[in-house]
């Protein structure tokens, strides 16, 4: 479904990606392991557009989508919860669902994904009108997938969805996307915590200061003596 | 007594000049409330439009309100291409650079329309039906005032039902908001960059119509400073704010013409200064202006 071929990216003259390559398989869930800085957010930034590759390209259903602007490439099908959750605090909680459904014209589609993300996150129908600054940090982070849901994606690009969160936030972000994986999202998960991750996912890539240096089943990758010892804290 | 209706009919001067900050505020806050950019290039689009019906009406005799929605076509074109040209390249090159770019396209206009019309100031008259005078009590109005009022209120009411109710204006709201948000949204940022500039160029044409109308002389610089002190309404009422850049050009328009007019004439000349002032002492009780919040939020 989406094809990463040999891309490089960089800030100003720094170059932080460097030539990766890497593929996600429809109804997939793919997570993206690294340290701090490694370039996770940069990956997720370039398939979205915000960023432009110096080279290599990004495939999408088949189609190149490396010079594509950003807005086309949300009307492909590709959203994007970004790191820090980036919710329009100004504007109320409805408000935000409703541009997550932006570029959504069919009313009846937009209707049942209001009412999926209800029944996912009945704090956001109670607080509808409430301007979306007031809520909590793990609130904004349900707000944050929930104005994902809206815009119907085919692919779901997560950056750090628990970053911030208490231990139990945490578990209900993960549960969330246990189920959002049942229903056959195809998902790029980035996380640093690494354990949860390649619980929850069927394949994983490990990003090092640019590099992908190790990719396979999350099975496999958990039981890894090198990603033990590096992400799992573990020896 | 006497002082009493001088302070009327000098309150009333002030509504009049402060419903055109108001409009052009508007425009410099939406623009600023998206890009971040104080467009210092904002007021010679006023000069652009008002020299646009010099000319249509002086050389063509073409109706007023064919001239007029002509100056504003042609203000919106200028306002646009100055957004294409000198804004959009430097997006990410950050604040100061737009800045700087918009000061150069300040002056650069303002030396173009001096080439082509030399920098003469000029007679400006609108036609004897819209200057006829009417009494009310003790305050004149002209036709002009008159429907500038009614025009300015309407632009207003019909602007705020925009960017409430409105895909468009919803799409506005989200970018001043958080506009890296807004693309992954799947908004078209270009082309809510690009309706805020048409809305600000086309208000600014019509607000020089206003002030030539009153004035009833123009000149190339004529602009420049209504555009500064539309700013400095826009930062009095909270940049970003719409309704916040409205209550900042009325105040800013009263407490001018109420210091021109109640000063001994030997301050008169200092009101431009005044105005400045004010905004500083502004600034000092409400850093983010009136209405605004701290991160220059729309209200
Ligand atoms: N706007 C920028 N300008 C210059 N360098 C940047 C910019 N953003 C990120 N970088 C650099 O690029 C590298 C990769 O950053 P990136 O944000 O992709 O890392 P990350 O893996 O997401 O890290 P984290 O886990 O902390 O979120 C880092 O060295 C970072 O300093
Ligand atoms: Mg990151």
């Amino acid at each position: 479904m989406l094809e990463i071929n040999k891309l490089s990216v960089k800030y100003d003259n720094i170059r932080v990606l460097h030539y990766i390559s890497m593929q996600i398989r429809k109804g997939e869930m793919v997570a993206l392991i690294g340290a701090n800085g490694a370039g996770k957010t940069t990956v997720l930034r370039t398939i979205s557009g915000l960023l432009k590759a110096e080279s290599g390209e990004i495939l999408f259903e088949g189609k190149d989508i490396t010079k594509m602007s950003s807005h086309n490439i949300v009307a492909s099908g590709i959203i994007h919860v970004p790191e820090g959750r980036q919710i329009f605090t100004k504007m109320t909680i409805e408000e935000n669902l409703k541009l997550g459904a932006y570029l959504q014209r069919d009313r009846s589609v937009i209707k049942r994904n209001f009412e999926k993300v209800f029944s996912l996150f009945p704090i956001l129908k109670q607080r509808l009108h409430q301007q979306a600054g007031t809520l909590s940090g793990g609130e904004q982070q349900m707000l944050a997938i929930g104005r994902a849901l809206l815009g119907n994606p085919k692919l779901l690009l997560l950056d750090e969805p628990s970053m911030g969160l208490s231990p139990i936030m945490t578990q209900q972000v993960f549960s969330v996307l246990e189920s959002l994986k049942k229903e056959g999202i195809t998902m790029l998960l980035v996380e640093q915590n690494a354990y949860e991750a390649l619980e929850i996912s069927d394949r994983a890539y490990i990003l090092e200061t640019g590099n992908i240096t190790l990719e396979g089943r999350s099975s496999g990758l958990i039981q890894d003596p090198n990603v033990k010892k590096a992400y799992l804290g573990g020896d | 007594m006497d002082g009493f209706i001088y302070f009327l009919i000098q309150s009333v001067n002030g509504l009049k000049l402060g419903s055109v900050y108001a409009i052009v505020a508007v425009g410099y806050s939406m623009v600023y409330g998206i890009l971040r950019l104080i467009n210092f290039a904002h007021g010679d689009i006023m000069t652009v439009g008002v020299y646009t019906i010099l000319v249509l009406m002086t050389a063509f005799g073409v109706p007023l309100w064919v001239t007029v929605l002509l100056s504003v076509v042609i203000a919106i074109a200028v306002g646009l291409a100055t957004e294409r040209i000198a804004y959009r390249p430097l997006r990410t090159a950050g604040e100061e650079a737009t800045l700087i770019s918009s000061l150069a396209v300040s002056i650069f206009m303002q030396n173009l329309i001096m080439m082509i019309f030399s920098p003469q100031r000029r007679a400006f008259h609108l036609p004897e039906y819209l200057s006829r005078l009417h009494t009310i009590g003790f305050i004149k109005l002209s036709t002009m005032n008159i429907i500038t009022f009614a025009a300015v209120f309407i632009i207003l009411i019909v602007l705020s039902l925009v960017i409430k109710k409105t895909r468009i204006g919803m799409a506005m709201r989200a970018c001043s908001d958080n506009l890296n948000a807004s693309k992954l949204m799947g908004i078209n940022i270009n082309a809510v960059i690009v309706t805020a500039f048409a809305i600000g160029s086309g208000l600014a044409a019509l607000s020089g119509l206003m002030l030539a109308g009153e004035y009833k002389t123009i000149d190339p610089l004529m602009g420049f400073v209504p555009g500064l002190k539309a700013f400095c309404a826009a930062v009095l009422g909270g940049i970003g704010s719409l309704s916040g850049a409205v209550l900042g050009g009325f105040i800013l328009g009263i407490a001018e013409m109420l210091f021109a007019g109640l000063m001994p004439t030997d301050f008169t000349a200092y009101r431009d200064a005044f105005v400045f002032v004010l905004l500083i002492l502004v600034l000092l009780v409400r850093p983010y202006g009136i209405l605004g919040s701290k991160e220059g939020g729309r209200s």
